[in-house]
């Protein structure tokens, strides 16, 4: 049993290895135990439930065995939330579940222990239950068969008193009786044979034995050789000796005929019979002996027949007195025993031993063998009728009893199935200790990795700021090594390391960027800002570019964009930058195309979009089609999205720019990941264009941050055009902030805007496409435009009455076409107004010088694409006779900062002596006057209203009073008016943009000062002194 | 004009020397352009504020790093001083050990800040010696009628 137990664990074990310890798998098995565990209770409860009450026994057992069921159930329960509890915190020692296992193990072994112990006691109580009430069965069948015999003699007895003393003559004869007896033999079944003997004085012996013809024999003798043989019994016995009384049988069953004549009285035991039977009135038995004859056990039955009927409570002397004789009946107990079991069934189990225990310590065996047996023995009373004989029977089972199977297998049971889940619950808690120690492992890892991420971050931004500061250094070297004279070879060698160096520092920037988005730690600005503005910068960037390569560069903003949006310029720029510069850097021929649209407007567009012709773009090169890189937008399926456009309600703008060029597109195969950092189409690429392939990434990224999306097409050989979609606030619409910052942006626009203001112009251009990009930059100026497609038609507007056409704006395309159209044009436009002026609109400076030559008599002025409205108005100020244009035009930086600074008023702000007097000198060498503070105190003490400054740089970092304090300080004390104010800085990282305009400064500049960035921050806030004095 | 020759050749070499060495850097000679006929001892000027500077900082900041307590924080905007004013000047190796010297005063290390003061010290005395050595050979060659090499 213990073997196949083993076995079937093993099995379990390697099943359960077979699942691998998956903790669902474990889950599922204790479940399962679970389930079975309460089943299996359940079972017991209810089979033991039928025993019982078949045992009869009271619901006690039924209660314990609810109890036992509510205990297992219960503790099922509780391990079973206790499981839970584990898998939830996870948090418990191994120890204390170690403990715990053993606890389990321990306290089923006891319990299912308990449960053999309690179940085999109950199969002993059943077992002994039966064998009682076989027992008791068995001798009430006796006891009421004996009755029945006994009445049967009683009656008899009354027979005999009736028929032979009552009768004279008697009506009995020997012959009578023994055929009546033989016939009624079958109402005592007990009884193998009845006799009769009559009571006679030895005064009356002479004369019974002269009636009788034989004598009275006495029994002793008898007695001592019971072996003899039948027929010679008679004979041999003495006759009995004289005595006082005599009780010879007179009349006996054929079965016993040999007693006739014996005196009864005679016999030890049947004189006691008789003299007992005569003075009780009942019947009375002997003790067990050997039967004359069979030499079987029997007891003989003896009744005294009086010669009146006696009371009950008669004395016994007056029953001895009144006594007439005696019927005994002989009860062959053995056979009849045997005889009665054998009529019951199951009599092979049970084996039945009567006793007579008249004396108690010798009990007579009348029946049974005598095989002596320490197991189960039940003992029932016999009560035969005679109050002095007491007699009782005792079975016992002829088997010992089998082995208690149910028990053994069910606390077995338990115990495999206890073991089981003891062993699910230690691999569990193995599988949960183990992923803990592989999660604190992950964890460590995790930390290290994220460590490392941050030291890689750290690395990156201080080896960029590392390595930008002294570039700026090297920058600025170079920039003041051009200022020198050198000859055109060195002017040559210098721009190439001056591009080279920039280039470095833009990457450096662009890694610096990258690493910042990943640690997120990139904000986006919110301010306002000129867009239109920002396309020029951007434009401008480029032209140089363009120019090189013959490339046509356009900008187009609609109209419906607002003038002024309120983003982060900054990142706004980046992106298109980035954008842009990929354009130009793999197109050879054709455009670039930028146009900034409102989302609005294109979607109403959709369409209505017919497919581009080929000639209605920029440069007549086919282009992809932009509007299939912008479909697939979210802002462009609102159904889809939880921001849908609603300008109506909102002041949100959202735009949509888009970068059209005719480059060599982006392979198929290459365009998945065009947006993945660090992924260029090839590595060829970078070899042949440099470059990290970063800076789509962190468009993408940026993008993002302004809630808009990017997307792009690109067919090869045909060229690339991407799309992205940005989140602005409209800028004018709540102005009541930031005041001065606007009012600048109005005044730059103010200025280019204000002398042009009203007047009229014509552009000449067959393309649509180009002439809407010019109209949208003469526009801007406040010129009203009007587009015509030829000379001819242009010729024919102008001569219109009507309108004065101030300026005429010629494509370089159509002018070249046919020379003599253009002579012809020329001179009907100086026939019909003579102050008109004529420009041409040209590509690239080369190509107008030649043609202007050729043209001869008239040469009128070339604008060079990309047509900017800064750049126009400077050429139309020029051609219309004022003064020079734009001085930041084309010019060098440090020239225009001497423009800038010459004769400004500079107030320099820092504790440290050297680095303020070596600031000051490099602005007082651009012409500026420079005061100079060593502390905040003094800075606000020198700003305070009313001061003659022009412009603030303030190092951030003083003892005391920092620059940001300070420059709070004095822009509270500021009450209208508002001087620009720098910070200088050497840690380009820390100082952010942001905290600069927090504190209400303006910009700041890299210490020590480089002159290109000393430009840029400087010209956002000063005029050319030039166009100041206009 | 032999002398004045050589002297200028001496000079450039000198300066060369110095940049190699890595005593000043290109912001030198930035300091050295701002040079001009309106100021014309305005390198030296600057010199001589630096080393000015440099000596009571580092009087100051040996003071405070005797203390019992040191005032970390005040000895790092001490530094702090001395390596934007070393910047200004091109004072190169200054401002190196003015970079190790504030890594030293974030993580508290007294050794490390007296053995930076020590160096800091040190530097400063050499490159006054060289610079003044500098300045001489440039008043020499202002004697001699001559000009000043640019350096390229």
């Amino acid at each position: 049993m213990f073997l196949d137990v083993s076995c079937l664990l093993l099995f379990w074990m390697s099943l359960h290895h077979v699942f691998g310890f998956g903790l669902k798998a474990g889950h599922l098995l204790w479940r399962l135990c679970c389930w079975i565990v309460s089943v299996v209770s359940m079972n017991w409860f209810i089979n033991g439930g039928i025993l019982e009450t078949k045992a009869g026994m009271l619901g006690d057992g039924g209660k314990m065995w609810l109890k036992c069921l509510e205990k297992v159930s219960g503790n099922s329960c509780k391990i079973h939330h206790l499981y839970y509890q584990y898998i939830g915190s996870m948090r418990i020692r191994k120890t204390w579940w170690r403990k715990l296992l053993v606890a389990w193990i321990v306290g089923w072994i006891a319990v299912s222990v308990w449960i053999f112990w309690y179940m085999s006691s109950q199969a002993f109580e059943k077992r002994k239950e039966t064998l009682a009430s076989m027992c008791d069965e068995r001798a009430r069948m006796l006891q009421d068969q004996f009755n029945v015999s006994m009445n049967h003699v009683q009656a008899m007895s009354i027979l005999i008193s009736t028929f032979h003393h009552g009768k004279n003559p008697s009506a009995i004869d020997q012959r009578t009786f023994a055929r009546y007896t033989e016939r009624t033999a079958f109402e005592r079944p007990l009884t193998s044979g009845v006799a009769y003997a009559v009571r006679v004085l030895h005064s009356e012996r002479e004369q019974f034995e002269n009636q009788q013809g034989w004598t009275i024999k006495r029994m002793d003798t008898f007695e001592q050789s019971p072996v003899q043989k039948d027929d010679s019994v008679a004979e041999a016995l003495e006759p009995s000796p004289i005595q006082e009384e005599y009780a010879p049988v007179i009349f006996a069953q054929d079965t016993v005929a040999h007693v006739v004549s014996l005196d009864m009285l005679s016999g030890t035991e049947d004189r006691e019979n008789v003299l007992r039977a005569r003075a009780s009135g009942k019947g009375v038995l002997t003790a067990p002996f050997r039967l004359l004859k069979t030499n079987r056990l029997g007891v003989i039955l003896t009744f005294a027949v009086y010669k009146t009927d006696l009371p009950s409570n008669a004395m016994p002397s007056e029953r001895i007195q009144a006594t007439d004789g005696y019927i005994g009946g002989i009860f062959d107990i053995e056979s009849l025993v045997e005889k009665l079991l054998q009529q019951l069934a199951s009599k092979q189990t049970i084996l039945v031993n009567v006793y007579d225990i008249t004396n108690q310590s010798h009990p007579i065996s009348m029946y049974g063998s005598n095989v002596s047996d320490d197991g189960l023995e039940h003992v029932s009373a016999l009560n035969f009728g005679d109050p002095f004989r007491k007699h009782e029977m005792r079975c016992r089972f002829k088997q010992k009893p089998p082995w208690p199977w149910l028990a053994i297998t069910t606390s077995i049971g338990i115990l495999v199935i206890v073991l089981l889940i003891g062993y699910i619950f230690h691999a569990t808690m193995n599988r949960i200790a183990k992923v803990e120690d592989d999660c604190h492992k992950m964890e460590e890892l995790k930390k290290r990795a994220e460590a490392a991420d941050v030291a890689k971050s750290q690395f990156l931004a201080t080896v960029s700021h590392e390595i930008r500061t002294p570039m700026n250094g090297v920058l600025g070297m170079l920039q003041m090594l051009m200022d020198t004279e050198l000859d055109a070879t060195q002017q040559d060698y210098v721009r190439t390391a001056q591009d080279s160096g920039k280039a470095l520092v833009s990457l450096i920037n662009e890694v610096l960027d990258q690493a910042k988005i990943e640690s997120g730690k990139i904000e986006l600005e919110a301010m306002q800002f000129d867009l239109r503005a920002i396309m020029d910068e951007v434009l401008a960037l480029f032209s140089g570019k363009a120019h090189e390569k013959g490339v046509e560069l356009a900008v187009y903003v609609s109209d419906g964009v607002p003038e002024i949006v309120i983003g982060d310029p900054g990142r706004f720029r980046q992106i298109i930058t980035n954008l842009m510069g990929n354009s130009i850097k793999f197109t050879k021929k054709g455009h670039i195309f930028l146009t900034v649209h409102l989302v609005e407007e294109v979607m109403d567009s959709i369409d209505v979009e017919t497919e581009s012709s080929s000639q209605n773009t920029l440069s007549g090169l086919p282009v992809a089609d932009g509007s299939r890189s912008w479909v697939g937008f979210k802002i462009f399926n609102p159904e889809g999205s939880s921001h849908t456009p609603s300008p109506s309600s909102s002041d949100l703008v959202n735009i949509i720019v888009s970068v059209e060029d005719t480059g060599e597109g982006i392979p198929l195969e290459a365009q998945p990941r065009v947006f993945t950092p660090f992924m260029q189409v090839d590595p060829s690429i970078s070899r042949k264009y440099g470059g990290t392939g970063i800076g789509l990434s962190i468009s993408k990224c940026l993008v993002g941050l302004m809630n808009g999306e990017i997307g792009f097409v690109s067919i090869p050989d045909i060229g690339s055009t991407f799309t992205f979609t940005a989140v602005f606030s409209n800028g004018c619409c709540n102005s009541n902030d930031s005041k001065p910052q606007k009012q600048r942006l109005k005044n730059q626009s103010n200025t280019m805007s204000s002398r042009f203001q009203g007047m009229t112009a014509l552009v000449v251009d067959p393309k649509p496409v180009r002439a809407k990009v010019s109209r949208y930059q003469i526009q801007r100026l406040g010129i009203h435009v009007e587009l015509v497609l030829d000379l001819n038609q242009g010729l024919s507007s102008i001569s219109n009455e009507n309108k004065a056409v101030n300026m005429v704006f010629v494509e370089q395309e159509v002018w070249d076409r046919d020379s003599s159209i253009s002579a012809l044009f020329i001179y009907k436009l100086q026939q019909i107004d003579p102050v008109t002026k004529l420009f041409l609109l040209g590509n690239s400076l080369s190509s107008s010088r030649t043609n202007t030559a050729t043209s001869g008599f008239y040469t009128p002025s070339v604008i060079t694409k990309p047509l900017k409205a800064s750049m126009l108005s400077a050429s139309l100020q020029r051609a219309m006779g004022g003064n020079k244009g734009n001085p930041c035009n084309g010019e060098h930086p440090s020239l225009s900062l001497r423009n800038l600074l010459a004769g400004r008023k500079i107030l320099i702000v820092d504790d440290n002596k050297v680095n303020l007097i070596v600031a000051a000198a490099a602005l007082k060498k651009y012409g500026a006057d420079v005061v100079c503070a060593d502390s905040g105190q003094k800075a606000i003490k020198l700003l305070k209203p009313p001061h003659k400054f022009d412009a603030c740089f303030m190092d951030i970092q003083m003892p005391e009073m920092d620059g940001f304090e300070a420059t709070r300080i004095i822009r509270d004390m500021e009450s209208n008016g508002h001087i620009p104010i720098l910070a200088m800085t050497a840690d380009v990282i820390q100082a952010t943009y942001e905290e600069c305009q927090r504190c209400g400064m303006d910009g700041y500049v890299s210490k020590p000062f480089e002159a290109e960035q000393l430009y840029q921050e400087v010209s956002r806030f000063l005029q050319p002194t030039s166009s100041v004095n206009l | 004009m032999d002398v004045l020759n050589q002297l200028q050749r001496q000079y450039t070499d000198f300066t060369a020397l110095l940049y190699r060495e890595g005593f000043v850097d290109d912001n030198f000679t930035q300091v050295q352009k701002l040079q001009d006929e309106s100021s014309p001892d305005f390198v030296v000027e600057v010199a001589s504020l630096f080393f000015e500077d440099c000596e009571k900082l580092v009087n100051n900041m040996a003071e405070a790093l005797e203390q019992q307590d040191v005032d970390f924080k005040q000895v790092d905007s001490h530094v702090h001083q001395l390596k934007g004013s070393s910047s200004s000047m091109g004072a190169a190796r200054i401002k190196n050990v003015c970079i190790a010297f504030k890594t030293f005063c974030e993580t508290q290390n007294r050794d490390g800040c007296l053995r930076c003061l020590q160096q800091v010290n040190h530097e400063h005395t050499q490159l006054k010696t060289n610079l003044q050595a500098l300045f001489t050979l440039e008043r020499q060659i202002v004697a001699n009628g001559g000009s000043i090499p640019v350096m390229q």
